[in-house]
């Protein structure tokens, strides 16, 4: 029976000939990753474990972002905590506010994950790599532990869901539409314990920055990992950004899948999710009554790349959010702050009435830089809309790109760019 | 422990990790500290309520979201003995498995199991007795593998004995 693109990986790193859906195996690991939150736990646990250090200095990332610049004494403590063992141990991918951004846009862009890859990360967004053709799943932080101590994991081998995208999405039809539409169409636990492996001719018009959101949110709908094939464009990005070797992973043409879906991406509309679920979704011209809005927040590890923010400019460039809004915008790492600064795109939003934030995952889980009153709303380009995710569990928010959450801003309401004046 | 015994509290689909334990609580990773605040978004009344060994029975994809392994170990501190679901989320099952507190994979038990119930479950062979309802379900057992994990105590403890 042939292997999905993923347990060929998988096979490959537990030194087995092959695997199937379901068989328990050990495999090794080629980066262990753990933010401000759940590195802490993961430090106290590896101290019980009867270990010398960590397995490997140079394998392991270490990314304080969720509660950074510290937002309180707790996290400061936190993060003290991760930077002292990172100094004991001397990890080599230690990064320090000014070097650090949200781990899931830093660790591609510093060339540390690679297609061919296992990786794990304390940090259930860690699936986002599967866009440069890696297999990479988040865990908790006592994984996380034992993956530092061992350099090894035990999985069981996921089944796969196959999507394939077919067509050229429209102008402002991103990859936050895309997984948006595959959540809302197969649920929250849609592909529950299961890859999905992404296919097509479709994924050729879908930029690097599109493929890196669609992974990352395969978490949203239960799957194990998402996965893309490792096209020309995920190897110029990754010539562009690392010096390490990579292995290019084919699923066999007799590999099985428990589902196929095929997805017209010209057929795509602009898509929010509603509270209090990703699944809970609507195409812009669903949304019959207009839904006004207190705050939009335009970042993450979903959306806060460079091509996220030049999509928001775009919108906002010439216009002027909202009376009584409030608009976040957070560039996910140092680089693409940089990037951005150089474009002129900050110009663009200060000049909107947004506010520009050092990275952070902040306001994202609720933690700082942008917490939700009561009976307050959000547009959000970020990932997860459950109920107080973001602050008072009788706030709302609503999940979309950064097109429509930019475009939200400037409305005071639910809106896609098209819809402006 | 191979018994548990208790009342239990009944949640439904999608119970995710950001209600089973808020965020804004995260700045903590002290399993008491944060078993103060456990179900506070989702139920307010639980941690009032909730005595050593009573059981949390939901239905599907409990645990979804985040990765804080705070999240079972605040479930775990508050006293629960055991989580019955028809189906975990992938990231929780495996932390519930790592740290300690059982978890069994039950659809029938799941849908039949009322708030407030006695419900007492064997693990060693899956039993699950509903004492108020007078009825049994058997849950799934684990994979050899797992068992040896749980027996252990978790992984950290499982690793030190390889």
């Amino acid at each position: 029976m042939g292997m999905t693109m993923t347990q060929k990986i998988l096979a490959a790193h537990a030194g087995l000939e092959s695997v199937e859906a379901g068989q328990l195996i050990e495999a090794r690991l080629d980066l262990v990753l753990g933010n401000d939150i759940t590195s802490p736990v993961a430090i106290k646990e590896m101290e019980k474990m009867k270990v010398d250090g960590v397995f490997d200095k140079d394998k392991i990332a270490l990314v304080p972002d969720h509660f950074v610049p510290n937002k309180d004494i707790k996290s400061a403590e936190h993060c003290k905590c991760v930077r002292e063992f990172a100094r004991r141990n001397e990890i080599t991918n230690y990064f320090e506010v000014g070097q650090m951004g949200i781990e899931h846009a830093l660790l591609p862009e510093k060339g540390l994950t690679v297609a061919g890859d296992v990786i794990i990360g304390a940090d259930s967004h860690t699936c986002t790599y599967g866009a440069l053709g890696a297999f990479s799943t988040g865990v908790g932080s006592t994984d996380m532990a034992a993956g530092m101590a061992t350099g090894k994991a035990w999985f069981k081998v996921p089944g796969a869901i196959r999507f394939h995208l077919t067509g050229k999405p429209s102008k402002w039809v991103s990859g936050k539409d895309v997984i948006l539409h595959i959540i809302g169409m197969i649920g929250v636990d849609g592909a529950l314990y299961k890859s999905m492996e992404f296919v097509g001719d479709g994924i050729a018009g879908l930029s690097m920055d599109d493929r890196f959101t669609i992974a990352n949110m395969a978490i949203e709908a239960g799957g194990k990992n998402g996965i893309f094939p490792v096209d020309d464009k995920a190897q110029a990005y990754l010539k562009e950004h690392t010096d390490r070797p990579w292995t290019i992973y084919e699923a066999d043409p007799d590999a099985v899948y428990d589902a196929e879906y095929t997805i017209d991406l010209s057929q795509l509309k602009p898509t929010v999710a509603f509270p209090h679920l990703p699944e809970n979704t609507k195409t812009i011209d669903e949304i019959e009554q207009d839904v006004a809005i207190d705050q939009v927040v335009i970042g993450s590890c979903t959306n806060g790349r460079l091509d996220d923010l030049r999509i928001a400019a775009e919108v906002l460039c010439g216009r002027h959010i909202a009376e009584g809004m409030r608009c976040i915008v957070i560039p996910a790492t140092q680089k693409i702050y940089l990037q951005a600064m150089e474009e002129g795109l900050l110009k663009t939003f200060i000049e909107a009435g947004c506010v520009v934030s050092t990275p952070t995952c902040g306001p994202c889980l609720g933690g700082y830089m942008g917490v939700l009153a009561e009976g307050e709303r959000c547009v959000s380009t970020t990932n997860r809309n459950f109920v107080g995710r973001m602050g008072h569990v009788k706030s709302e928010i609503y999940l979309a790109s950064p097109a429509v959450a930019a475009a939200s801003a400037v409305a005071g309401k639910i809106a896609s760019p098209d819809q402006l004046d | 422990m191979k018994k548990a015994a208790g009342t239990v509290f009944k949640y439904g689909d999608n119970v995710d990790t950001d209600v089973i334990i808020p965020a804004r609580y995260l700045n903590s990773s002290d399993p008491a500290e944060l078993a103060a605040h456990c179900m506070e978004d989702i139920d307010k009344e639980f941690v009032g309520k909730v005595k050593e060994g009573d059981l949390i029975v939901a239905e599907k994809n409990f645990g979804c979201g985040s990765s804080r392994e705070h999240a079972p170990a605040a479930i775990k501190a508050a006293g629960v003995s055991c989580v019955i679901a028809e189906t975990f989320a992938r990231i929780f099952y495996r932390n519930a498995i790592n740290i300690g507190l059982p978890i069994i994979e039950c659809p029938e038990a799941a849908r039949g199991i009322q708030a407030g119930d006695e419900v007492e479950v064997d693990f060693d062979t899956g039993m699950i007795y509903d004492k108020t309802q007078g009825t049994r379900y058997k849950g799934q057992a684990f994979p050899p593998f797992m068992q040896k994990i749980i027996d252990a105590g978790g992984l950290v403890n499982y690793i030190n004995a390889q």
